[in-house]
């Protein structure tokens, strides 16, 4: 009798919690580094607020194809150039659905008046919703020159929309691929405007992406749902959860817990326990990145292209590879990274010589020179310890005769007094590509147009035949061309040793054993829709 | 004892407007310009930079920026950050909760555990407990957060799997914030187990953050009781016979009480200076992480509101304690 009630008991009990178990949807918790600084991608610059936004919630016109720095179709499904260059004619993909959350609830599909309203926020200061929240502004859009490109942007009926440019300019598609050219609702921003909510336009963002916002904690989780509406393929897992953690350490410690299934920017003295850990896999690629060494050469000595080679061929690269990168990166000859197209690799880098540097600095006429190198306060990918770099290179550069001091500032003096054009001393900086195209580091890095005030060109370097390569390169659109024309730019820019090019670094993504289908980004971003991860 | 509170309230307000004036000078201090910064790398125009500078209205004299923050406070606006353009009201009230949280189970440790510490090591002097205790507080006190917080998570969150690694609660569970106190929320959700992964969650940080005034209570007891067992009044009732129990309990223990309750108070000042390491170990969404992330990118707003608000805080507590003081010794009130 006992017996059979226990096991009735325990039949229940069975029953109980089967039944009250919820049956879960497939979760995929991504440990996150920083929290975004809103979901609107227009006015941000950080690659975090572009995964957290642009990236899972938004589509732009154009969008880089996964894993590469090719173009392929977004919302706009073709697009024809005038031959001129001048006239970018987009065909808008039909039947594309708005999210929606409580307050809003879409009547149309995407359409041509959402392109425009998306550009003229952004360019237009007369758009009441150029300034929805004080002091929102849109450097990428400034810095990526829109302002004086665009002349206009027409819309030829719902699904069809012209920009007319100033100037031919062949990096525009790979320009409005970025995340601040997502296309945003005007439907969405004219109910936001009538409730008197605009700034929910940045806190409950509404998209045409793969996931849908569902909630934001400050400095701790986002949530996200598969968009059921989404026009591409379905993303393979139903919630996407990032879970703020920035401690790389903790990251790491989170990941083998289980307690997320991916994490970016893993400590490089980690790497080799990850790669040991069966329990879980890494990801690794070339970034498109470049560290560099960028000398004064407005000034003397080194505004003598002899000097600065000389200078090239005393710094032991592959040492620094090994000892700042722990093996992590590559030796960088020139100030593309190899996996960009137009990537010159007949180019012979100076190679580490530090006799023929001693001999070639004798016949400049340099003796007994000291100079200062400038270090970076902060880690950046390209650069994970600047100071180390740079007692590096004092080491070598002592080896030749030179004296180096090294000096660092705070990294907003940092940035505004290595721009300085008397700056006294060679500076540690380097790039992260915004779009894969070879101007997005040539044009922004080295032309005599950003050797000007407010410029990136910090070696104050001005090449007349090395601008007009690029110029003339920015203007074809024929990419065998540019190719061309960028290679050549190359030559002169490893002749003339602006710089002395240090290293690309090597990004490495370290996952769970059970995860499957991402696909890692060139660009550095961080995207989950092709995302699944086994039960 | 009115007027002993309104005393103490109209010290206050000197000391805030010194407070605003510090916390306004600080982060101008520094160097860096947060117009610059946003551009990164990549460089501004001068242009540009004027333009964004005056939209921001950084472009006034500094003086001018000071009494508009103080005319902006009097309205009860406290600004907005430049890098979310949210309130920085808004943004303290959100992560407030989760510091203060955190705050009051550090404490709460720091005294249960500090406070029988101290007693029984005074009792006991020169004993070995005495010895172990008082070294072990030393170290504690010495102890860098930061590693001490990492050593714990690789220990008992990678190790032994006994603790979740950081968070607030586990990810599985989803309810709107009430309160903002997760142990609060969790409760009310009514989601099963989830009060109990909010403490499991909570353990570790409290117990890092906890550290630092767990070992300055323990040994301000320990002296306190020291001083006051020596007392004429504590021989006295031992003489008439009175158990030890209630001669350390009642007549020591209440006397030595004043100056640990003064140094318990003064721990709100470090623990809100330990949250800042603790919160970025655990990713716990704090007003520590958010000071330190505000003052990295000059976020101005942020900054000098920010340590306004904890400043007020701080001071806060410290009357609290002043009151507090005055019910425990009445002399203190009537002086």
């Amino acid at each position: 009798m006992l017996l059979k009630k226990i096991a009735i008991a325990g039949a229940a009990t069975l029953l109980l919690c089967s039944t009250a178990l919820p049956t879960f949807a497939k979760t995929f918790v991504y440990c996150s580094e920083a929290s975004p600084e809103g979901f609107d991608p227009a006015p941000y610059t950080a690659g975090t607020t572009f995964d957290a936004s642009a990236h899972p919630i938004f589509n732009r016109l154009v969008e880089f194809k996964k894993g590469t720095t090719e173009i392929e179709p977004g919302l706009a499904e073709t697009w024809e150039v005038s031959a001129d260059g001048l006239e970018y004619t987009f065909h808008l993909r039909k039947g594309v659905k708005w999210q929606s959350n409580d307050a809003f609830t879409p009547t149309r599909d995407f359409n041509a008046d959402d392109v425009i309203f998306s550009y003229d926020r952004q360019g237009n200061k007369d758009n009441p919703w150029h300034e929805y929240i004080a002091g929102i502004t849109y450097e990428y859009y400034t810095s990526m020159e829109l302002p004086s490109l665009i002349k206009s942007i027409e819309k030829i009926d719902d699904n069809t929309v012209k920009f007319v440019l100033t100037r031919p300019e062949a990096p525009f598609l790979a320009d409005i691929a970025m995340p601040f050219a997502s296309i945003v609702s005007k439907e969405y921003a004219d109910t936001l405007e009538k409730a008197g909510t605009k700034e929910d336009f940045n806190n409950n963002p509404i998209g045409t992406g793969p996931f849908k916002f569902v909630a934001y904690q400050k400095d701790a989780v986002i949530r996200y749902a598969k968009n059921p509406d989404y026009w591409g393929e379905a993303p393979k897992i139903d919630d996407l959860v990032f879970a703020i953690t920035p401690d790389a350490a903790v990251r790491l410690q989170k990941l083998k817990a289980g307690e997320c299934q991916l994490m970016p920017y893993p400590a490089p003295a980690d790497i080799a326990s990850i790669k040991e850990d069966a329990n879980l896999k890494m990801d690794e690629q070339a970034g498109l990145n470049i560290g560099y060494l960028a000398y004064n050469t407005t000034m003397a000595p080194f505004d003598n292209p002899k000097v600065r080679k000389a200078l090239n061929m005393a710094i032991n690269k592959q040492a620094i590879i090994d000892a700042v990168f722990q093996g992590a990166g590559q030796v960088a000859k020139n100030p593309i990274p190899p996996t960009m197209w137009s990537y010159n690799d007949a180019v012979q880098d100076d190679a580490y010589d530090p006799e023929a540097s001693k001999k070639l600095l004798e016949e400049a006429g340099v003796k007994d020179l000291s100079m200062k190198v400038w270090a970076m306060p902060v880690q950046r990918p390209y650069m994970p310890n600047a100071r180390r770099t740079a007692e590096l290179i004092q080491e070598d550069f002592a080896k030749v005769g030179v004296k180096v001091e090294i000096v660092s500032y705070e990294w907003g003096e940092y940035l505004k007094k290595s721009m300085e054009p008397g700056r006294d001393g060679a500076v540690i900086l380097g790039w992260t590509g915004d779009n894969g195209d070879p101007d997005n580091f040539m044009g922004v890095l080295l032309s005599c147009a950003a050797a000007g005030e407010g410029g990136a060109n910090r070696a104050f370097w001005c090449n007349e035949d090395f601008s007009a390569l690029l110029a003339k390169a920015k203007q074809s659109s024929d990419v065998a061309e540019r190719t061309k024309l960028y290679e050549e730019a190359q030559v002169i820019f490893k002749d003339q040793a602006p710089w002395a090019t240090l290293d690309h670094s090597t990004q490495y993504v370290p996952m769970s054993a059970k995860v499957s289908g991402f696909v890692m980004s060139p660009l550095g971003d961080f995207t989950f829709d092709t995302v699944d991860v086994a039960e | 004892m009115i007027r002993f509170i309104l005393g103490k309230l109209l010290y206050l307000i000197p000391t805030f407007l010194g407070i605003t004036v510090v916390a306004f000078g600080f982060v101008r201090v520094l160097p860096g310009d947060p117009v610059l910064l946003m551009a990164g790398e990549r460089g501004m125009t001068p242009e540009r930079h004027a333009e964004v500078a005056a939209q921001l209205g950084f472009d006034k004299p500094i003086w001018m920026q000071y009494f508009d923050f103080l005319n902006r406070l009097l309205h009860g606006d406290l600004g907005n950050s430049l890098v979310t353009k949210k309130p920085v009201l808004t943004e303290f009230l959100s992560l407030f909760p989760a510091t203060v949280e955190l705050g009051l189970c550090a404490i709460l440790i720091a005294t249960l555990v500090g406070v029988p510490v101290g007693v029984l090591a005074a009792i006991r002097r020169g004993s070995w407990f005495d010895q172990i205790s008082m070294t072990t507080a030393l170290i504690g006190f010495s102890m860098p957060i930061f590693w001490w917080g990492l050593l714990l998570i690789i220990l008992f969150s990678g190790i032994l799997q006994w603790t979740p690694v950081s968070g607030r609660i586990s990810l599985m569970y989803f309810f709107p914030s009430v309160t903002g106190f997760m142990l609060i929320d969790s409760l009310i959700s009514g989601q099963k187990g989830a009060f109990l992964s909010a403490i499991s969650h909570l353990i570790l940080p409290s117990v890092v953050l906890a550290t630092i005034p767990l070992a300055v209570i323990a040994r301000q007891t320990r002296s306190a009781m020291l001083e006051v067992l020596g007392e004429d009044y504590v021989r006295t009732a031992r003489a008439k016979g009175m158990p030890p129990s209630r001669v350390v309990g009642v007549h020591a223990l209440r006397n030595a009480m004043i100056p640990v309750i003064t140094t318990i108070g003064l721990q709100i000042g470090v623990l809100l200076a330990g949250a800042i390491l603790t919160e970025t170990i655990f990713s716990w969404p704090g007003i520590g992480k958010w000071m330190i992330d505000s003052i990295s990118r000059r976020d101005y707003p942020v900054v000098q509101s920010g340590l306004l608000l904890i400043a007020a805080i701080v001071m806060l507590v410290n009357l609290l304690v002043d009151l507090t003081y005055g019910l425990i010794n009445p002399r203190i009130r009537h002086k």
